[in-house]
């Protein structure tokens, strides 16, 4: 679903964007930008990388220290609120804690294999295998809100740009990954009450 | 107001190094080895980057887009959403890559400390690519009905959207 999509999107953008410039006689901006695009991608990247250096090696030092396990602990009894259906001490929990965790602290990379085996404990727990259960959703929803601690390609991407502060949008972003936090958890509460009434 | 911003960084560093001493983590070796891995990271995002570079950049230039909101400029004009960061709001959900172009191509274009800057550095921030999540997730267990999940994931990105206009008019409006 989502490979087709990316390769719609990606022909749509260039395809309708050429076309367009040719009809619009900007055809010598494309032909420009077709060039100074790769560069500019190289310049991102080349930005990125120190950055994401810096906190995949402090992060390293979290999670052998204990310290990532540590908080996954502590937001457990959190989770068996967010997650009514999942059983006290069933391992999906364990598996949901430390994904989020991993997320929060920017270890997207490490946070998905977490994700998978939450999603394969839950798929234990689910009557219909091929219906997502109540705990499914809501552990996606969790994932697609973003939460966040501290946002390092944004602010890695400021920095390129010359920002005078690249890290003061750290408190606004943590603000808005919690309201979209919360309104995902909360229409995630009534669409299920409202799919069991209908 | 105390910058509560560039406290977290620096608070998290040293919180993490200091619970690594008291642990006894070899902490210097560690963070090498940690940072390492930042080299196979980035070389399988660079491909994606310079993809969706390359199409943003094409479709954003050629003046589509400025021609598409001189309809909706109107509209959105009532709902006071600067028209500038639509496209990252609409692609935000889909996919992560190409968003991250458009917000490179935002805080170029306007600035990183401007309102649209930082309010696009924030809306970016605000939410996470809803259909890759759905997909890759749900396909690894072989769930065909997803329910509600899309209408909750979106509707999260929605609010997160909503939520950074405000927040960011109220931290720097």
């Amino acid at each position: 679903m989502v490979s087709l999509m990316v390769n719609k999107i990606w022909g749509f953008f260039i395809i309708v964007g050429t076309l367009f410039a040719l009809c619009n006689g900007k055809i010598d901006v494309i032909n420009e930008e077709i060039l100074t695009s790769c560069k500019s991608a190289l310049d991102l990247v080349i930005q990125l990388f120190p950055v994401i250096a810096l906190w995949l090696g402090v992060m390293k030092i979290a999670s052998s220290s204990g310290l990532l396990e540590k908080i996954s602990y502590k937001i457990s009894p959190v989770l068996r609120f967010i997650f009514p259906e999942i059983p006290k001490d069933h391992p999906a929990l364990g598996y949901i804690s430390s994904n989020i965790i991993a997320n929060i602290f920017g270890l997207g990379n490490a946070a998905t294999p977490f994700g998978l085996k939450a999603m394969e404990s839950l798929q234990e727990l689910n009557p219909k295998k091929e219906e997502a259960s109540r705990s499914m959703i809501t552990f996606l929803v969790l994932n697609t809100s973003g939460l966040t601690l501290i946002p390092t390609t944004i602010i890695s991407m400021r920095m390129l740009y010359k920002s005078v502060s690249p890290t003061e949008i750290i408190v606004p972003c943590i603000l808005a990954t919690t309201i979209s936090t919360i309104v995902g958890l909360l229409l995630d509460r009534i669409l299920h009450y409202r799919s069991k009434h209908v | 107001m105390f910058n509560f911003s560039a406290i977290i960084l620096p608070l998290t560093v040293s919180i993490v190094i200091i619970y690594g001493l008291y642990h006894k983590v070899d902490i210097y070796d560690v963070f090498l080895e940690g940072a390492k891995e930042s080299f196979s990271f980035i070389m399988t995002m660079f491909p994606s980057m310079l993809a969706m570079v390359l199409g943003v950049n094409i479709f954003l230039k050629s003046g589509v887009v400025s021609f598409v909101f001189e309809f909706l400029d109107p509209l959105f004009k009532i709902l006071s959403f600067p028209i500038e960061v639509l496209p990252l709001a609409f692609i935000r959900p889909i996919s992560g890559s190409s968003a991250l172009a458009i917000l490179s191509s935002i805080l170029k274009e306007h600035g990183p400390d401007s309102f649209l800057g930082r309010l696009a550095s924030v809306m970016q921030g605000s939410t996470d690519t809803t259909f890759y999540i759905l997909t890759l997730y749900y396909g690894s267990v072989g769930i065909k009905k997803i329910k509600y999940s899309l209408v909750a994931g979106l509707g999260a990105d929605l609010a997160g959207i909503i939520g950074s206009l405000w927040i960011t008019s109220f931290f720097f409006g």
